[in-house]
């Protein structure tokens, strides 16, 4: 792309990732479109500011406050650093196991055909149309002392509500159709030719995956783990309802920072939601890095 | 009789895309698969090759039933549309494929795509990747691809139809010679009749599912059996075809 087709209006950033740019033709120069165009970027900015900026800011501020001495204690305070690992096992835990059954998904529902795949494709959006409060009730009532396993679960001893698993287990569920998301378009698109090609050449399932497929779903699924990580280290409605709220056991950071803040803990309560903005920048920074090399 | 359809029929979502298919090519032949579009030409082609499967009916290819092979156990090669060129691999590495599959030593392999590469006229063109090339380099790196594992028979869909008209007849008459130098039994699909006459010895054309008539273009322009076919073909293109060779 060179360099003078960068500026301005003609913007060539062809792509379907949040960041991306459609094509758009300079208009013609008139008074009342450059009128519209000053307005539109008048409240995109201002809203923007009011939505995003500020609360950014006071984020920040609040939780210095106080000086570095109380915030550093804050954030390395006990409950402070369980609760970040906790957010950080549920996380991996929940990227690892949606990236293995996204992928498995978006190839299935995108190169093989069988009756009901329209519903299954359905099905797998559900997290997404769902209050993570009522996802979290239902696992309650699935696994929980009086729920539908409940017996069964407590004869083997085995604890999921108000207790890790059930954290994971609600995190995975809110977050599952990113990964499916962001691939099932692009295996989508390219169709099945190179893969039939392959088969009929003699070539296995996987090394058809290995060799055809992976190569052109690489960053597409990389995008799709980063935007899982960020939403699953945010997780509140269906984790706070499962977890039970055991401090040192099963708080996350989100579920931390509301507890720190309804004991007036506010300069606390800021500090550890620091932690959280800034593994949103630091996510930020690496789905742009794969938005870039997408293209 | 080197492919041999009998009675094949197949169903898409309740649309007949083959009623009662048969039709039997001899070794050698350069067949060509001419109809209208929705005419059930490219599920022929696709169930020889074992893409799709026939709901009834036997395919034989040599004299063996296939029905139950693999696609890859049936001796094909393949040379898809839109060529489906694998965009992540360069030329060499696309041609190789077939034989990497099949596990046969490197310097066999290294050596087999050289002379493909010669063959098709893309000498020191190896390490470029698809979207490099022209559309005609691209359905040469096809057709070597497709021919790569020494297959029997050579079955390509609408290998024109991806190419601009002006190298069309040139690409044409290439294939054609090519097909003929390596002595390899094909099929091909088309909609073009002028393509069908000049490039194939045989032409089956398809209707409605249904195989019209087959024999020789001469034969299928001077003695039509059916009144579609009557209808359907345009002596002119045959004259054009005579006048040529």
């Amino acid at each position: 792309m060179s360099k003078k087709k960068q500026r301005g209006y003609s913007q060539d950033v062809v792509g379907d990732g949040i960041n991306s740019i459609q094509k758009v033709m300079e208009p013609p120069k008139g008074r009342s479109n450059r009128g519209v165009k000053y307005f539109l970027i008048g409240v995109s900015v201002l809203f923007l500011f009011i939505m995003l900026v500020l609360p950014l800011v006071v984020v920040v501020t609040n939780a210095l406050r106080d000086g570095w001495d109380a915030y550093t204690e804050a954030v390395f305070d006990e409950y402070t650093v369980h609760a970040l690992q906790l957010t950080l096992f549920a996380t991996v835990a929940a990227v690892a196991v949606n990236t293995v059954f996204g992928v498995f998904a978006a190839v299935l529902l995108s190169k093989f055909y069988f009756p009901g795949r329209q519903v299954l494709a359905t099905l797998i959006d559900i997290p997404f149309s769902i209050s993570p409060v009522i996802a979290g009730l239902v696992f309650i009532l699935t696994f929980g002392n009086i729920g539908w396993m409940g017996d069964f679960l407590y004869q083997y001893d085995i604890k999921i509500v108000f207790a890790v698993p059930g954290v994971v287990l609600a995190t995975i569920f809110v977050t599952f159709p990113f990964v499916f998301r962001e691939l099932f378009p692009v295996l989508n698109a390219q169709g099945k030719d190179e893969e039939e090609a392959a088969a009929l050449m003699g070539a296995g399932a996987f090394t058809i995956f290995r060799r055809i497929t992976f190569p052109h779903i690489r960053w597409t699924l990389l995008y799709g783990v980063v935007l899982c990580t960020a939403r699953a280290m945010g997780e509140f409605g269906a984790v706070s309802v499962i977890s039970g709220h055991l401090r040192g056991k099963t708080n996350t950071l989100p579920l931390h920072v509301e507890i720190l803040y309804n004991e007036f803990n506010t300069t606390a309560a800021f500090a550890v939601s620091s932690i959280l903005v800034l593994l949103a920048v630091v996510i930020l920074i690496v789905r742009n890095l794969v938005e870039w090399k997408k293209k | 009789m080197y492919v041999e359809m009998k009675h094949i029929n197949k169903t898409f979502d309740g649309f007949q895309a083959s009623d009662d298919v048969g039709f039997g090519i001899e070794k050698g032949q350069l067949a060509a698969l001419l109809g209208p579009s929705g005419s059930g030409k490219t599920t022929i082609l696709r169930m020889i090759a074992g893409l799709d499967m026939p709901d009834s009916g036997d395919i034989l290819i040599n004299g063996i039933r296939v029905n139950d092979l693999p696609g890859s156990k049936r001796g094909i090669g393949f040379v898809f549309q839109n060529y489906a060129l694998f965009r992540y691999m360069t030329v060499a590495d696309n041609i190789a494929f077939g034989l990497q599959v099949k596990k046969k030593p490197k310097a066999e392999i290294k050596e087999r795509v050289e002379e493909l590469l010669e063959l098709i006229s893309m000498e020191g063109l190896g390490k470029r990747y698809p979207h490099q090339l022209s559309g005609g380099q691209r359905q040469r790196v096809a057709f070597a691809r497709a021919l790569a594992p020494n297959p029997q028979l050579l079955l390509l869909d609408e290998p024109f139809a991806a190419i601009d008209a002006k190298v069309r007849r040139e690409l044409r008459t290439w294939l054609r010679d090519m097909i003929e130098r390596v002595g390899i039994t094909s099929i091909f699909v088309t909609h073009d009749q002028e393509e069908a006459m000049e490039v194939a010895n045989t032409v089956i054309i398809t209707n409605h599912g249904r195989v019209e008539q087959i024999g020789t273009p001469e034969e299928i322009c001077f003695h039509p059996q059916t009144e579609f076919v009557e209808e359907f073909i345009d002596a002119k293109y045959f004259e054009a075809w005579k006048n040529a060779t």
